[in-house]
């Protein structure tokens, strides 16, 4: 993956309603005014948030009727995940060693 | 095992971690800021780590390197941000060049630990926060344990995970 790639993956996820945008669409498909009904925001402002989004691969739009559904791209968060799994592994073994030092007696 | 909880957040790319440990918290604290202690615990056994700076003040830096087990070498520093003795301290985690100069392609992770007692002896609470996806698979393949590695994916085997 190429670094604006990730900026633009980081950027999309640092704002709290655009991680709740994609929150949402994991469970299932939703429209940009469906979304908008529940957000204190115009219309502009969540295709916008949307927008941002589906640039960074976290979203894509699917045509359904007369409407465009917003889905979530688990792809990345899975990337994500996979990589806090096996930094967690580390932490773990991190921990063994740090278990075994505070059982020596103190000098 | 005295870590009691590990809680990763994929969206906000941080892990938290909090360890109970049965020692007075000014042990705990030691084991941290010592570098001859903190070296036989931050490298895995196959990636031990040693600490050749240790200026632990708010500006100041740590540098050590990871030897792996065919005597590869992988650097990094700590520059520390914040230091309240005993309490905690927050600092940059960053990459190093094989000649030993900050790699700035690779953003650090910022790390905040802070100590404190509780009734059962001491405990610490770890947060890092990741800046990318792609800094967080390089510190897994910095300090990643085949072995463990291995025994991860048995595990995930037994439980019928898949490997995503």
């Amino acid at each position: 993956m190429a670094d604006d790639e990730l900026d633009r993956l980081f950027r999309a996820l640092a704002d709290a309603t655009r991680r709740d945008i994609v929150r949402r669409t994991l469970v299932g498909s939703v429209s940009v005014s469906g979304l908008a009904a529940d957000y204190a925001m115009s219309f502009a402002a969540v295709q916008k948030h949307v927008a941002v989004l589906e640039s960074a691969g976290l979203v894509s739009k699917i045509p359904s009727g007369r409407e465009r559904l917003v889905r979530a791209e688990p792809e990345q968060l899975a990337r994500a995940r996979r990589a806090l799994a096996e930094l967690e592994a580390i932490w773990r073994q991190r921990d063994i060693q740090l278990d075994a030092i505070l059982a020596e007696p103190e000098e | 095992m005295p870590i009691t909880s590990v809680i990763p957040d994929a969206e906000t790319l941080t892990l938290t971690v909090v360890g109970d440990y049965a020692v007075p918290v000014e042990r705990l604290w030691a084991a941290w800021t010592d570098p001859r202690q903190l070296e036989r615990f931050w490298g895995p056994p196959t990636w031990p780590a040693t600490f050749t700076a240790f200026d632990l003040k708010v500006g100041g830096k740590a540098e050590y390197h990871m030897t792996g087990p065919e005597g590869q070498k992988s650097g990094g520093y700590w520059r520390f941000t914040e230091v309240h003795p005993g309490r905690g301290f927050t600092f940059v985690d960053g990459f190093c060049q094989p000649d030993g100069t900050p790699n700035d392609d690779l953003p650090g992770t910022i790390m905040e630990m802070e100590f404190e007692s509780t009734p059962g002896g001491s405990r610490y609470v770890a947060v890092s926060r990741f800046p990318s996806i792609e800094a967080m698979e390089q510190l897994v393949a910095m300090g990643m344990i085949e072995g463990l590695k291995a025994a991860q994916a048995q595990l995930d085997g037994v439980l019928g995970l898949e490997a995503a």
